[in-house]
């Protein structure tokens, strides 16, 4: 702070807030409807303040689903989620480490190659490519299988970057005392590159989680069974139903459900998130 | 590049690397070889033969009216989404950085929208602005606006443009945080000697230093409206009515699995991967800039 300016101050304040409140708004109504029952929705006008539905809201789509949506429990779908966000979120962060490491302290005949392999898959996000990728999916047989779900999605040049970054910022001496020590390559990296990488796994982890948490198009397209069905993906069978009313206080108990593990690692590990996030995307 | 100090081992890189440049190949590379392939040829109706056509479905699609008029509701919505998104994102980061006391406590209630999927952003914001029970719908009904962005395209693609914002405005919030905060409060207090007031030492100073992290946000911004939005459209809009929000990457996906036009969504899927990479490109050559900023 520069200089004393009250009223400026309670003006920025003022700005937050509004912003706040408007940021927070459709969570809160989301928290509204499904705290009522669908007849007081469909009356017209969604009431400003909690109802008395919330245990059997959530308690119908945490354990039956949605029977005219025809959609599993969230139970499961939320398993589902878990399965495919941490899979992705470790496997990505170990074959990347392992890549990087092999990136910056090996010399090989192809590394550079290597290196702008890994770097072109910046360039292929799912939905570009969808159809072919669904294709050799489907020639793996890997449809309807959590390893369909999550294996064509673990590559990660973004991960290999921010390692490769850190470990050129790890001081040579590292390196020369442990081979001096007579240390090899994988003693130097379990014991004194992996300890050092602690804050950069936890940010990418958190990076990551979401990342695989979020996913939509690819389950929606690897998965026919239910019991394969993620929550992100569920609510699009809910949303799109023919002919009845959509079931809003229940699509909305589903849609807090299936925001609340992520939201809840982005805050609770807001301090990695924030530093991740900046640095990572530099 | 890499150490000065390297170990040697012969196969050891090449087992490290192994496990990344499999998944790279198998489902990456391989997968967008296809697509290069399968966009030079056409496949008889009953997937019988096929024929090399040169670059017939890259000139069909450019001729049909309904391609052209989704690449022009990919470009308003990208416009849209990443001045709208930045805008708000650096009103609220400029006063978050004058904020003495609750920056940090700002920051958590701002930066959980990141969490939120876009699928479940896209079911969040189609309830506010249901048309028949939206709790915001009835607010513009008093203000007599007939609210239904189910039948009228114009209100689907604010409807749209609104929640993919929403959905992205952490993500901008802290990276203006951060570009403002990494600017040396001596100049700031310099200015401030020199009698300039709040509003003018942010446009003449701090602005113009941000100018760098804007930049990259709008690559960053427009990569997501191009690619990242997929989920939004498809609970909100399901890219109608009438192809008025069908953005290009939500038409790739209704015409290999709805229409199953093999050659026609092969081509689509080679100018999207031809326009992310000019993005990545652009991106790039910005991050090499600053480092000798």
């Amino acid at each position: 702070m520069v200089e004393n300016r009250p009223w400026v101050t309670v003006f920025s304040h003022l700005v937050l807030i509004v912003g706040v409140v408007i940021v927070a708004f459709p969570i809160y109504m989301a928290f509204i409807a499904s705290t009522h029952s669908l007849a007081t929705i469909l009356q017209g006008r969604v009431p400003l303040l909690p109802g008395s539905h919330f245990w059997e809201n959530y308690s119908t789509v945490l354990g039956q689903g949605i029977g005219s949506a025809s959609s599993p429990p969230v139970l499961t779908m939320l398993f589902n989620s878990l399965v495919m966000a941490l899979s992705i979120c470790i496997g990505k962060i170990v074959i990347s480490i392992i890549a990087a490491y092999a990136i910056v302290y090996f010399q090989f005949p192809l590394r550079m190659t290597c290196f702008w392999l890994i770097f072109i898959t910046l360039m292929l996000p799912v939905e570009v490519r969808i159809l072919p990728t669904y294709k050799v999916v489907a020639d793996l047989g890997l449809i309807d299988s959590y390893a369909g779900l999550t294996i064509p999605l673990i590559a990660s040049a973004t991960a290999t970057f921010l390692f490769r970054q850190f470990f050129l910022s790890v001081p040579e001496e590292l390196a020369e005392a442990a081979r001096i020590d007579g240390a090899g390559p994988v003693r130097f990296f379990v014991d004194i590159l992996l300890p050092l990488s602690r804050t950069s796994i936890a940010a990418l982890f958190v990076i990551q989680f979401i990342y695989g948490w979020n996913q939509y198009l690819w389950p929606l397209l690897i998965t026919t069974k239910q019991s394969y069905y993620t929550v992100v993906m569920g609510i699009s069978r809910l949303v799109n139903v023919v002919d009845v009313a959509p079931n809003w206080n229940l699509i909305m108990a589903t849609a807090l459900l299936a925001m609340l593990p992520p939201v809840v690692v982005v805050i609770g590990m807001q301090r990695w998130f924030v530093k991740g996030l900046v640095e990572t995307e530099k | 590049m890499h150490k000065r100090v390297t170990f040697n081992n012969k196969l050891l890189p090449y087992l490290l690397l192994a496990p990344q440049l499999a998944v790279t190949l198998i489902f990456f590379v391989w997968p967008a070889f296809q697509a290069v392939e399968q966009s030079v040829l056409v496949q008889d109706a009953f997937g019988l033969s096929t024929k090399f056509v040169w670059l017939q479905n890259f000139k069909n699609l450019f001729a049909d009216p309904n391609y052209l008029a989704s690449f022009q509701v990919t470009v308003v919505f990208s416009i849209a989404v990443a001045g709208f998104g930045l805008a708000f994102a650096l009103l609220l980061a400029a006063m978050a950085d004058r904020v003495v006391r609750g920056a940090t406590g700002y920051t958590t209630l701002l930066i959980w929208p990141y969490a939120v999927a876009p699928a479940v952003a896209g079911a969040l914001w189609s309830f506010l602005f249901d048309p028949t029970v939206g709790e915001v719908t009835h607010l513009l009904g008093f203000f007599g606006i007939n609210w239904n962005y189910l039948l009228n395209g114009n209100q689907a693609l604010c409807l749209v443009v609104l929640a993919a914002s929403w959905n992205q405005i952490s993500y901008n919030f802290l990276f203006f945080l951060a570009g403002l905060q990494s600017i040396p409060r001596s100049l700031i207090e310099a200015a401030a000697i020199d009698g300039a007031g709040p509003g003018r030492r942010f446009w003449t100073i701090m602005f113009p230093l941000l100018s760098p992290t804007g930049f990259f946000l709008l690559t960053v911004n427009v990569v997501y409206a191009f690619f990242g939005t997929f989920g939004i459209i498809d609970i909100m809009t399901k890219g109608g009515p009438a192809q008025s929000t069908e953005i290009l990457v939500y038409k790739v996906y209704s015409d290999s699995f709805r229409a199953l036009d093999l050659g026609g969504s092969a081509a689509q899927s080679v100018i999207l991967m031809f326009i992310v990479m000019v993005l990545t490109v652009v991106q790039f050559r910005y991050i090499e800039r600053r480092v000798h900023y």
